[in-house]
Order: C-alpha cells, then sequence, then structure tokens
C-alpha cells in the first residue's frame, strides 16, 4: 500500500474495499459508502475532537529538549484536565519516525516539564523510561486554553507538513477528548450523514478517548491500544436497541467505536448508556456480541487495528484483502482509503445472550 | 377562543443549556452572558482582550471566559476546543461579535480594500469557521434530545442600503443570508439557525458609528438580550427539547455511570 502523506480527509478520489458476510471483496468509490446499508442499519460514529497533544518544550532540571505526547487521561470531565499519562521523547519532532526517536533524559518524580505555558509535574515515573503520569500546574481554564494554543496535534513522519487542529477536526467532532484523530471519521461529510439516512439507515456517534497508535518502542506498542476513556449518550444506547430490534446492523465507523460498544456490552451483552473505560484487547478469538460492520482505514499487520479486524474475518479473507489493497494501490495510514468489512457469521456471535456470557 | 393546547409559561428552558456566545464582554454580547446565565444556562463567551475577559468571568459566576479572536482563521478551533471543553459540548452558539467596518464609517467608494476583508472577517468568515467547528457537537446535542440552535446577530443594515454603512451592512447581509442557507441544509440533522435584528442599541459598537446619538433614544442591549433569549428558548422548544427531559437523560446518564 502507498503511505497517504497529504493531509486531506475527504480526497474525491478515496477508494473503499468491502468485504461482504460472504467474504467476497467488492472495489467502490468511497462517496458510495452508503449504498452498502440497509434500511434500519444504524452508523456509529466516534465524535471525540482530537487534542492537540504534542507538547513541545523542556526538562527543567537539565534543560534538554522534549516532547511530550499527552495519551490517557483520567475523566472526560473537562473540569478534571490537570491528570495524564504521557509518552515523552527527546529532542526531535514527527519529521524523525517515532521508532527512531531519542528517548528524553532521565524522568525523576517531581521534575518540571516547561511546555510553553504549561507547566508540568512528572508525579510518577512509569514501568518505561518514555512513559509516565504527569499533573498539569493551573487552573482547569490555564491548562485548556495552554493545550489548545500551544499543542500541535500528534503526527507521524508519513505526513510531512506540520499538522493544524482544522486537519484533523472531523465535520462531526464535539468533545476533544482524543488523543489522536479517530480518523475512520474523516469520511463522513454532512452529505454522506444525510445519505445514511436517505437510504433507510440510522446515524449515531459517541464519545472515545481515542489513544495514540505508535510510541516507537516495540514494547510500549505490543501493550496499544491502553485503557480508553469512552462515552455513550441515551439517545445513542437507545437507537442501537432499536436497529438491534428492527433487524438492522450496527456499523462502526472506526475500531475505537468496535471497542467502546463491545465493551459496554461486556455485562449484558447490550450496549447500556453511561460513561466506561474501554480495557479489553479485540483480536481473532474476540466473540462480537454487538457490532455486525466495521469502517476503518487500511491497517497493516500486526497493529492492534489489525489484530480487531480479525474479530470481524478469518485470516485468509484477511490476506485476500491486503493482497487487493496492495494491488490496487490503496493509500493507507490515516489520510488514506478505507475499508468496509461485514462480520462473518459463527455460532458464537448466533449464539442467545446467556450463552454468550457462559461462553466468556 | 381556542384553548384546545395547554399554555405553558416556562421559565426553566434554558436551565442546563450549554451556550457560547462571541464578543461577549460588552454591549449585546455582556447582556447576552448575563441574561443566559440569569436563566440558568451554562456560558461561555470569546472576546478579544483578556483583562475584559477577567472581569466579566469575575462578575458573573460560573461563566467560562475565553480569550481569542473570531477574525482569526488560527483561533477558531482554540477557540471551539476550549467551548467544548469548558461546557462538555455546546447547545447553543451566539455567534454575536461585530466589526463594523471602517469608522468613522466612509462611503463604500472610499472604503479600503483591508478594511472591506476585515469586516467580513469577522462577521462572517468567522461566524461560519465556528459554526462549522461546532456543528458536530450541536449535531449530537440534538440528537441527544437537547435541542441545537446557532443565532447570528445580524442588523437591519442587512437589509437596507444605508450609506457610510458599506462594509458592515454588506457582511451583515451576507450573515443573515449564510443563516437561511444552513438552516435549510440542517434541518435533517435537528440544529436550527436564527439570524436577529436586535436593533439600535446603545452599545460600543453603536457610538463608534454615530458618535453624536442620542443613547437615550436607543434601545438598551438588556432589553434586546432578553428578546434574543426568548427566541432561543422558542427555538429548543420548538426543536422538542424540554428541560425535564434533559435533565432526566443526565440523571440517567448518571445511575448508568455509577
Amino acid at each position: 500500500m502507498i503511505a497517504a502523506s497529504v493531509p486531506i480527509q475527504r480526497a474525491h478520489h478515496a477508494k473503499l474495499l468491502v468485504i461482504d458476510k460472504n467474504a467476497w471483496i467488492i472495489h467502490a468509490p468511497r462517496s458510495s459508502f452508503a449504498d452498502f446499508l440497509r434500511r434500519f442499519d444504524i452508523v456509529v460514529a466516534n465524535d471525540a475532537a482530537t487534542l492537540p497533544a504534542s507538547l513541545a518544550g523542556f526538562h527543567a532540571p537539565t534543560g534538554e529538549a522534549l516532547e511530550v505526547r499527552l495519551a490517557g487521561s483520567r475523566s472526560l470531565d473537562g473540569d478534571d484536565v490537570s491528570h495524564f499519562v504521557a509518552i515523552v521523547f527527546g529532542p526531535g519532532d514527527f519529521r524523525t519516525r517515532t521508532e527512531n526517536r531519542l528517548l528524553p533524559p532521565r524522568l525523576r518524580r517531581g521534575d518540571r516539564l516547561a511546555l510553553g505555558p504549561l507547566c508540568a509535574i512528572v508525579e510518577r515515573t512509569l514501568d518505561h523510561p518514555r512513559l509516565v503520569a504527569l499533573r498539569f500546574e493551573g487552573s482547569s481554564a490555564s491548562i485548556w486554553e495552554g493545550i489548545s494554543q500551544h499543542g500541535r496535534p500528534i503526527q507521524y513522519a508519513h505526513v510531512h507538513t506540520p499538522l493544524a487542529l482544522w486537519d484533523v477536526w472531523t465535520p462531526i467532532a464535539g468533545a476533544p477528548f482524543a488523543f489522536e484523530p479517530p480518523s475512520a471519521g474523516f469520511m463522513l461529510d454532512w452529505k454522506t450523514v444525510a445519505s445514511i439516512r436517505e437510504h433507510g439507515a440510522d446515524f449515531a456517534t459517541i464519545t472515545h478517548a481515542a489513544g495514540i497508535s505508535s510510541t516507537g518502542d516495540d514494547a510500549l506498542d505490543r501493550r496499544l491500544p491502553f485503557d480508553e476513556r469512552y462515552r455513550i449518550s441515551a439517545a445513542t444506547a437507545h437507537a442501537l436497541c432499536r436497529a438491534k430490534n428492527n433487524g438492522g446492523r450496527i456499523v462502526a465507523v472506526g475500531t475505537t467505536v468496535v471497542r467502546a460498544l463491545e465493551h459496554s456490552a461486556l455485562i449484558n451483552g447490550t450496549v447500556r448508556a453511561g460513561a466506561g473505560i474501554a480495557t479489553q484487547r479485540i483480536g481473532a478469538a474476540t466473540p462480537l456480541r454487538v457490532v455486525d460492520a466495521i469502517v476503518s482505514g487500511t491497517h497493516e499487520p500486526g497493529t492492534s487495528h489489525y489484530e480487531l479486524l480479525r474479530a470481524f474475518v478469518d485470516d485468509a479473507t484477511l490476506r485476500r484483502a491486503a493482497d487487493e489493497l496492495d494491488a490496487r494501490d490503496y493509500r493507507t495510514h490515516e489520510f488514506g482509503d478505507s475499508i468496509f468489512i461485514e462480520r462473518r457469521l459463527r455460532c458464537a456471535a448466533r449464539a442467545k445472550p446467556a450463552e454468550r456470557l457462559l461462553a466468556a | 377562543m381556542d384553548t384546545s393546547y395547554p399554555i405553558e409559561i416556562r421559565h426553566d428552558i434554558l436551565r442546563g443549556v450549554r451556550v457560547a456566545i462571541t464578543g461577549g464582554t460588552s454591549g449585546l454580547g455582556l447582556a447576552l452572558v448575563r441574561e443566559c446565565s440569569a436563566r440558568g444556562a451554562i456560558v461561555a463567551f470569546v472576546a478579544r482582550t483578556r483583562e475584559r475577559v477577567e472581569r466579566v468571568v469575575r462578575e458573573i459566576a460560573g461563566s467560562h471566559g475565553i480569550v481569542g479572536d473570531v477574525a482569526k482563521k488560527e483561533d477558531i478551533h482554540p477557540i471551539a476546543l476550549q467551548i467544548l471543553a469548558r461546557l462538555g459540548g455546546v447547545d447553543v452558539l451566539v455567534n454575536n461579535a461585530s466589526s463594523l467596518g471602517p469608522t468613522p464609517l466612509v462611503l463604500l467608494a472610499d472604503t479600503e480594500c483591508e478594511a472591506f476583508e476585515d469586516a467580513l472577517a469577522t462577521n462572517v468568515l468567522g461566524p461560519f469557521r465556528l459554526t462549522k467547528a461546532l456543528l458536530g457537537a450541536l449535531a449530537a446535542s440534538a440528537r441527544d434530545g437537547r435541542g441545537a440552535c446557532v443565532v447570528n446577530v445580524s442588523s437591519d443594515a442587512a437589509i437596507n442600503p444605508y450609506p457610510t454603512w458599506g462594509a458592515y451592512g454588506t457582511s451583515k447581509a451576507a450573515l443573515h443570508h449564510m443563516t437561511r442557507i444552513w438552516n435549510e441544509e440542517l434541518i435533517d440533522e435537528g440544529v436550527s439557525f436564527i439570524s436577529v435584528d436586535p436593533g439600535d442599541m446603545d452599545t460600543p459598537l453603536h457610538a463608534l458609528a454615530v458618535p453624536d446619538a442620542d443613547a437615550s433614544a436607543l434601545k438598551r442591549p438588556e432589553t434586546s438580550a432578553r428578546e434574543v433569549v426568548d427566541r432561543i428558548e422558542q427555538a429548543l422548544t420548538d426543536s422538542g427539547r424540554t428541560a425535564v427531559d434533559a435533565s432526566a437523560m443526565n440523571l440517567q446518564n448518571l445511575a448508568d455511570v455509577a
């Protein structure tokens, strides 16, 4: 696949590879996404806006330059913005491939990090030289102002120009809790949302604090995705229930939506309104209780995103799809093309809720 | 007399509603911040001058002040981010910040292009950009049954061709028409758009335009603010929001979290 290196959310020529429930592969323009929907389906997207979570600054005790990438928060409450888990790199920026980034100076508890107008204190060093718990000083108002004015979107070397906040702000963006953009939602312009409804399907959103996708360190990357907070409104939970009752499919826009909905349904097989923390990893052995299909970016084998796709379809089909993506010059990464995968029917997925619970 | 429908006087429609107001430290904007807060809304307001923002925050308990200039493209997303973070979303956006264009007022033919651009940046592009950045949150509010509306503050200069009001009148005409198009296009998303003409008010902007006006003959901004907020409440009611339902939904969420 080709790396999409230009930050255009909705390229006119964007493509969609569709794997239907019979594992047949279809190629289509992404603009025709809604044509693959049926009456009573519901499309669920992540409406978290993206924080400018990359904060450049220096390590006060040594004066050494560093980059802090916020990676997790303890709350989705806007008044509780002082505490974060963060990945810290040494000098440099996104132009250096993440795996080649320098380590930060040795960080100790109580160290001050000067990040533009913000001052962060290392509250705890975690179990990796790049991983810390931070606390920002100041009021929530001053912290939000500092992040919004000094921060930049987290980005990687395959996009050559510095990203602005509007480059990663999806059309449906709401509360700013994502650390990296829920980029599957880049495809959703308002015309597409209208088209979803014209096909007799519904549209709903959840808010999920999408975490970072790469740390540049194999050991840390193996722990991705980190725990991610999410919130599901009563209206969305109700709409999902209505779609299921009417025989519609739940179509998740992006891996974060799958993670949130499936986590919410862990208790009794149905999605509950409210807040939660998605802690589970989804892979080939995960029985999907709620989500019937996913539309997502294209992902490389070995990533946690790719692992999640294995819950929808068998490896042989994914390999066939990967060959097609290569052969037809699909573009990968967050500004690239998309795939739509309908879950293959499995025994576990067809089981009654009680049996599924026992199986879990 | 038709008595087939209940006549209900509601005083709590704005309670808990998340309102963002631009140009919130003087004139109509300040009066709107006060009026919305007094009716129970959670208010974030935007203005360019930090000292003024801080003064209003001190005056109106619970209000959220944000420093930024809607005329600057680079300020829009930081403003939107802070609104959404501080309020947890947004139900009502009031694009109130306005630029008169060149002062003293001049004939359109004598208006510098840059001054004309400045008026368009504040009165048209700024509201367009901020609305676009907040539209996802507004549509989510509508889907959640909270109601959602955008109020664009217009002027009779948007309709009537007053000599020397060219930059202002042209930009307000564009804003007025943009409001109508937004409203047509987003009706299915449940977000309503209102263009309001608050009348000739005793405000700093009017004093700039007509320095020798008799202030006592002008409308008080507080009066206009009450009228505008009445219209916001009407729009939220028309969109199906009820304060009771909204708070019930919040309680449901809290119960689920617990």
